[in-house]
């Protein structure tokens, strides 16, 4: 795939988003060692170029399904860093309330349709929203992320029948980033490319692209929901690329050949991404603005997530049903 | 006014409802050109065409993962899981996700869905094709539970559950679908959580659900011949549970049997058992006591079916011995 077709603004654009995911999720490790980020948190340094490129592809109305490893997802779609961030720190001000945490970062105005921490099972629920948005003759698409390892598990081999055998607008994006927790998804995968093999056995249109590169990303997803909309049904995109970190937490990855991790960040996408705005003559001030308006929305959005209140017990009992209550009895 | 069988009050009550909503879609396996494997859903593809009643793939979890997305998204989907053990498959897409992500989404997304499904024994089909799941389905926060016990509960509490904005496991008993009731050529809708008092006796209140209901009432009948004059409830709507009225009549008669297809660890009475003890403990001349179907899968061979699952006359014998002793 060749990076020509995204015009020059559009590549300022997914630069800008890019980076803005970088530092976001450099924040959150540093304050997941602070101990502000209770819990767990995965992240997605080194596969920003897919949440930036997809997201670009999309339209408001898409839908967006992702994983516990969703932030990228959530940001991209056009979520606020200061909810985010104060979600993770599980403070009132969160995107949630602090009732989801990082995994399931949720945003139904921005069409940011939920962070699933089950593997696979969000993939029929995507084919669901778009059977939903089939029946009602709207154009939207349904877009659902996961990982490499995702694709050993049943929902994902239901989903992609369900979505053939029923026509459906989605879009499934594996961010095959090589490594499911601790062990190499090849070693436990029946073919080479788990996603993409796969889904040409299901009669899906299945595209590998380098995960690495916002551009390449950015097309392939254009064209995949651009024949969703047009009712061509769904496809598959397996995007190659690493995480930069480990699995989740404080994990240093160590499991992972030196030579291997040394290799990947000779590909970070995003020192890539600035290589060739420079190359096509953006100005290095236009770069370097971004980055600090980057820098100063992230700082601006820890300051302010770590203000945030504590959730109050108000919260705790509400909204288990649609009458905002939990009541199960009279 | 004409007797429909609980088979037959399926289909019209998700007709009923699919006339007057748009949004409401039906899908599961079998269901469209079959008309279901318990032909409870003959004639909807007629009626309503393919976009609307879907057959599906073998495929639970993409069954009910497709109802989710649909309804988050403002379809009310309706689908069938076609006999309630095989829930064990699709938990994860119920229990994880449908049920948990209205709360954990702050408010963000409603879950207006149906999952109904062939529930229970009596049909002699063995271990993997006849457990009462209710007990299941009940101790999952977020979810609502329902088991009508005769056709026009059945067509009443459907559309309860269609037009509710949560997500409703929906109970069908598989040993009732041949039962009749007389139900109106009108619409009939019920609502969920609402207790029926359908017999009234001074001694003893039994309490029973779905196919346990004719039993309970045929055992009833028994009783009062021999001296002990029951009232009889039918919870219906295990959530949300209608513990006024039971409670109320539980009081009345100071002792409470249930009668549960459910093995015995964790049935729904079990918790009523608990919420009587802690409320009206004072009310109480007795224990309360609770038939339920022995803690064993059940076993196909109809003598053993008969054995486990609790029959009139077990009913009759464990209240007549508890009330005399
Ligand atoms: C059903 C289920 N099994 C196991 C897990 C635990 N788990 C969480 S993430 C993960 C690895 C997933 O790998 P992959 O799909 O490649 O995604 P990545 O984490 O690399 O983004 C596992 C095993 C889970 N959350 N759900």
């Amino acid at each position: 795939m060749t990076s020509t077709a995204t015009d020059v603004s559009t590549k300022i654009a997914l630069y800008r988003t890019q980076y803005e995911l970088r530092l976001f999720e450099q924040r959150a490790y540093d304050l997941f060692l602070e101990n502000l980020v209770k819990g767990t948190s995965h992240l997605g340094l080194g596969q920003e170029a897919i949440a930036a490129g997809v997201a670009a592809a999309m339209k408001q109305g898409d839908w967006t399904f992702a994983t516990y490893r969703g932030h990228n997802h959530t940001l991209a779609r056009g979520a606020g860093m200061t909810p985010v961030l104060a979600e993770l720190l599980g403070r009132a001000n969160g995107l949630m309330a602090g009732k989801g945490g990082s995994m399931h970062l949720t945003s139904v105005e921005h069409g940011m349709m939920g962070s699933y921490a089950i593997i696979g099972a969000h993939l029929p629920i995507a084919c669901g929203a778009a059977w939903s948005a089939k029946y009602r003759g709207t154009d939207q698409v349904s877009v659902a992320f996961f990982g490499d390892g995702t694709t050993n598990i049943g929902a994902f081999h239901e989903a992609l029948n369900f979505a053939v055998v029923w026509q459906l607008p989605v879009i499934f994006v594996c961010e095959n980033n090589l490594w499911m927790e601790y062990t190499r998804t090849t070693e436990v995968t029946a073919v080479p490319n788990p996603a993409a093999d796969r889904a040409l056995a299901y009669g899906l249109e299945s595209i590998i692209v380098d995960g690495n590169d916002a551009d390449a990303v950015f097309e392939v997803a254009s064209a995949a929901i651009a024949r969703a909309r047009a009712g061509q049904g769904p496809s598959m995109i397996e995007a190659k690329t690493y995480r930069h970190g480990g699995h989740s937490r404080a994990d240093p990855g160590k499991y992972r050949p030196d030579e291997e991790v040394k290799e990947w960040l000779a590909k970070d996408p995003i020192v890539r991404y600035r290589a060739r705005l420079i190359e096509l003559g953006v100005p290095l001030e236009q770069i370097e603005a971004i980055e600090a308006e980057a820098l100063a929305k992230v700082d601006t959005a820890t300051e302010e997530a770590k203000a945030g209140a504590t959730p109050g017990e108000d919260l705790l009992m509400k909204d288990v049903w649609a009458d905002g209550g939990s009541a199960w009895r009279n | 006014m004409a007797q429909l069988t609980y088979r037959e009050a399926i289909a019209r009550g998700i007709a009923q409802e699919m006339r007057r909503d748009e949004s409401v879609v039906f899908l599961g396996e079998d269901v469209a050109a079959a008309g279901g494997v318990f032909k409870g859903t003959v004639g909807l593809l007629e009626e309503f065409g393919p976009q609307r009643v879907r057959d599906t793939p073998i495929s639970e979890q993409a069954i009910l993962g497709a109802a989710m997305g649909a309804a988050m998204t403002g379809l009310r989907p309706i689908a069938e899981i076609m006999f309630a053990d095989f829930f064990a498959v699709c938990w994860d897409i119920v229990a994880n996700e449908i049920a948990k992500s209205r709360y954990m989404t702050n408010g963000q997304m409603s879950f207006p869905l149906v999952i109904r499904s062939g529930n229970g024994g009596g049909l002699r089909f063995g271990a993997q094709h006849s457990q009462d799941v209710s007990n299941w389905a009940m101790m999952i926060p977020g979810l609502k539970v329902v088991a009508p016990s005769n056709a026009l509960d059945v067509i009443g509490l459907m559309a309860a559950s269609i037009r509710d904005d949560d997500p409703v496991i929906f109970l069908e008993s598989k040993g009732l679908y041949a039962s009749k009731t007389e139900v109106p050529d009108t619409d009939v809708v019920d609502t969920l959580g609402s207790a029926k008092v359908l017999r009234h006796g001074g001694d003893a209140t039994i309490v029973s659900l779905g196919m346990m209901v004719p039993r309970a009432l045929a055992a009833a009948e028994e009783l009062a011949g021999h001296g002990i004059d029951c009232t009889v409830l039918d919870v219906r709507s295990l959530v949300p549970l209608d513990t006024q009225t039971i409670l109320r009549e539980v009081s009345a008669t100071g002792r409470l049997f249930t009668v549960e297809e459910n093995p015995r660890l964790c049935g729904w009475g079990a918790e009523l058992s608990s919420i009587v003890t802690e409320e009206v403990f004072y009310d109480l001349d007795g224990p309360s006591v609770r038939i339920t179907t022995p803690h064993i899968p059940l076993p196909a061979a109809d003598a053993l079916e008969d054995m486990a699952l609790p029959s009139v006359e077990r009913i009759v014998t464990t209240i007549e011995k508890s009330m005399n002793s």
